[in-house]
């Protein structure tokens, strides 16, 4: 076969980035494949969101009052798309144990491709599906009567800030997903992933919890990121007087590009650590 | 710098985890075009050795070549002249057959045409064309390795690397891949195979390097590491254990070397050097001595055998190390 028209000028520096691009883009497509491949995942993926939807909106809806006014489920909704993207790094997770434990991981390090791209590819897919996410449950959230008054482009760099957490969040799974030894580790990581998406302003206004806990969810990234969003989308945000929570929109910046900036270093470390 | 017509070439690698040492010396020369098994118990280094060859591990100390390059230096082309088949069929289970090797193909860095041309091309010479299409959870075991190894092939590499390529399949699964691979060596391709199956490296290897603790101990063709232990046995099975005692002078004439006596299977085992005659002179003096026979025959000694020779353990016995 002609494998002498294979002999490209792969090493050659000036191509490095181009093939870092493309091979990322060809390692991303192969996960949008599962989800052509699997559509029932997604299904049991978004269920989980939808059921909380239905289940904090109607059953639990009717006794919670928001601090401040405004209807309930309008406050719920941001939340729930926060709480999407929060628990997301358990899928990036859970998808980065199982190539290593099923020697992809390896059989990728032992070929002469570009060696960023399983992870590049990873976070593309992982932001690509987190737009599916959101998408399903902006539709969800609008048969249920959620609305957005904040205009198109208010509307659009809400989603954007969602968005940008589960990009930060990705390095987190990543660095999780090389660390666990096997896929039932990595489901372990529900344990710590709910707690994260539930100690914030996901469901209840944090002055509505005692002081202690309150504090700890005005000051998780996730709430500084579902406060930005209320405001953007012009539903009601409770938020107290409290430096955190007025800085809501600034920390819903800052949080991703701090944890990005802690846990890229340690993921590419982890990464590499696979070869001594 | 790459002088030496061999595929592979591995000069005193070591390799430690902390305070074990995995490799500890390691050397290994394998000529181009042949396979080249390297056995050796669970915890000998077997992988190790193969994983620093295919650039997935760093080295300690020594120095290695692959297909001409250093695996140090120049792991770029090392990955380019290399396929790399680990103990798991690394492959992608939700896709089909086809989608995988397109990928990988693509991964090579192959036009698009050139990898779906490809992928076509394995399908047929794996013989997976019928389930092409079909997601890879629903392949067999051997299914699954065959199709591992079509993308180890992708770029036609020089040297395959495969480690434990068997392990975990059914018979039927062995001999798929065991026939895969010999198509591949007579299309040239090198191979270094690890295995812990003795029959396997039997099947499939010209030469045999054993290795227990991270070092090459013996390293022949295994009909001559079988040699090593003596050449041909004679073994007689008798219907009655009291008869040993007059069995064993019997079996003592013909031999080389003094004959040994498992009572509990009634057997009687020697070397014998001029095998044809030494069997028909204790099959006839048995019998006319009147003695029962149940069995009797002549075998060469097993890699199993030539193992517990050389390394005075088992293959099965874990190493501690």
């Amino acid at each position: 076969m002609s494998t002498s028209a294979i002999e490209l000028d792969v090493d050659a520096p000036e191509r490095r980035l181009h093939w870092a691009l493309v091979d990322g883009w060809t390692v991303a497509r192969r996960t949008l494949t599962h989800l052509v491949r699997q559509p029932t995942n997604i299904a049991w993926q978004l269920g989980f969101p939808i059921v909380s939807v239905l289940l904090f909106g109607y059953v639990f809806g009717s006794a919670m009052s928001v601090p401040g006014g405004g209807d309930y489920r309008e406050y719920l909704m941001p939340g729930m798309f926060g709480m999407t993207m929060a628990m997301g790094f358990m899928n990036t997770a859970y998808a980065v144990v199982i190539d290593s434990t099923k020697g992809l991981t390896d059989r990728f390090r032992s070929m002469p491709m570009a060696p960023s791209a399983p992870v590049t590819g990873r976070g593309l897919a992982d932001i690509v599906s987190a737009t599916l996410d959101l998408v399903v449950l902006a539709l969800t959230a609008l048969v249920v009567g959620w609305r957005s008054d904040g205009g198109v482009l208010a509307t659009l760099a809400a989603f954007g800030l969602l968005l940008l957490l589960r990009f930060a969040l990705i390095w987190i799974g990543i660095l999780l997903g090389l660390m666990a030894p096997n896929e039932e580790a990595a489901g372990g990581l529900f344990a710590v992933a709910f707690p994260f998406a539930m100690i914030s302003s996901v469901f209840v206004a944090p002055s509505q919890m005692p002081d202690w806990l309150g504090a700890i969810a005005a000051w998780n990234p996730v709430s500084s990121t579902v406060t930005a969003a209320r405001e953007l989308f012009g539903n009601p945000v409770a938020t107290s007087d409290t430096w955190i929570e007025q800085n809501a929109m600034l920390m819903a910046v800052v949080w991703p590009l701090v944890i990005t900036a802690v846990f890229v270093p340690l993921a590419v470390r982890r990464f590499q650590r696979l070869s001594r | 710098m790459p002088t030496s017509t061999h595929a592979i070439r591995a000069e005193g690698l070591l390799k430690r985890y902390g305070d074990k040492t995995a490799l500890d010396g390691f050397d290994l020369a394998v000529p181009q075009g042949m396979v080249y098994g390297l056995l050796g118990p669970n915890g000998a280094g077997k992988t190790t050795a193969v994983r620093i060859m295919a650039t997935l591990l760093r080295l300690d100390g020594g120095r290695a070549e692959v297909a001409g390059h250093d695996v140090a230096t120049e792991p770029r082309k090392v990955r380019r002249r290399i396929g790399f088949t680990g103990q798991a069929p690394a492959v992608d289970e939700i896709l089909t057959g086809r989608q995988n090797l397109r990928m990988f193909g693509r991964l090579f860095h192959l036009s698009q045409a050139l990898a779906y041309s490809r992928a076509d091309e394995l399908l047929r010479q794996f013989d997976l064309t019928d389930a092409a299409d079909k997601g890879v959870k629903e392949y067999s075991g051997g299914m699954r390795r065959r199709l591992d190894l079509a993308a180890s092939m992708i770029l036609a590499p020089k040297v395959l690397f495969l480690d434990e390529p068997t392990t975990g399949l059914d018979p039927r699964g062995r001999n798929e891949v065991w026939s895969a691979v010999r198509s591949l060596v007579a299309g040239g391709t090198t191979v270094l195979l690890t295995t812990q199956y003795l029959d396997e490296a039997d099947q499939l290897a010209e030469r045999v390097a054993v290795i227990d603790h991270g070092k090459v101990i013996a390293d022949d063709s295994p009909v001559a590491l079988k040699q090593r232990i003596g050449g041909d046995q004679i073994e007689v099975v008798l219907q009655e254990s009291v008869d040993l005692p007059v069995a064993l002078p019997v079996v003592a004439k013909v031999a080389a070397a003094a004959p040994e006596v498992d009572d509990e299977n009634r057997r009687i085992t020697a070397p014998v050097e001029h095998r044809v005659a030494a069997l028909t002179e204790v099959a006839r003096t048995l019998q006319d001595e009147g003695i029962g026979v149940e069995d009797i025959g002549l075998r060469r000694p097993t890699l199993d055998e030539v193992f517990l020779r050389l390394t005075g353990h088992r293959t099965g016995e874990e190493v501690s190390a």
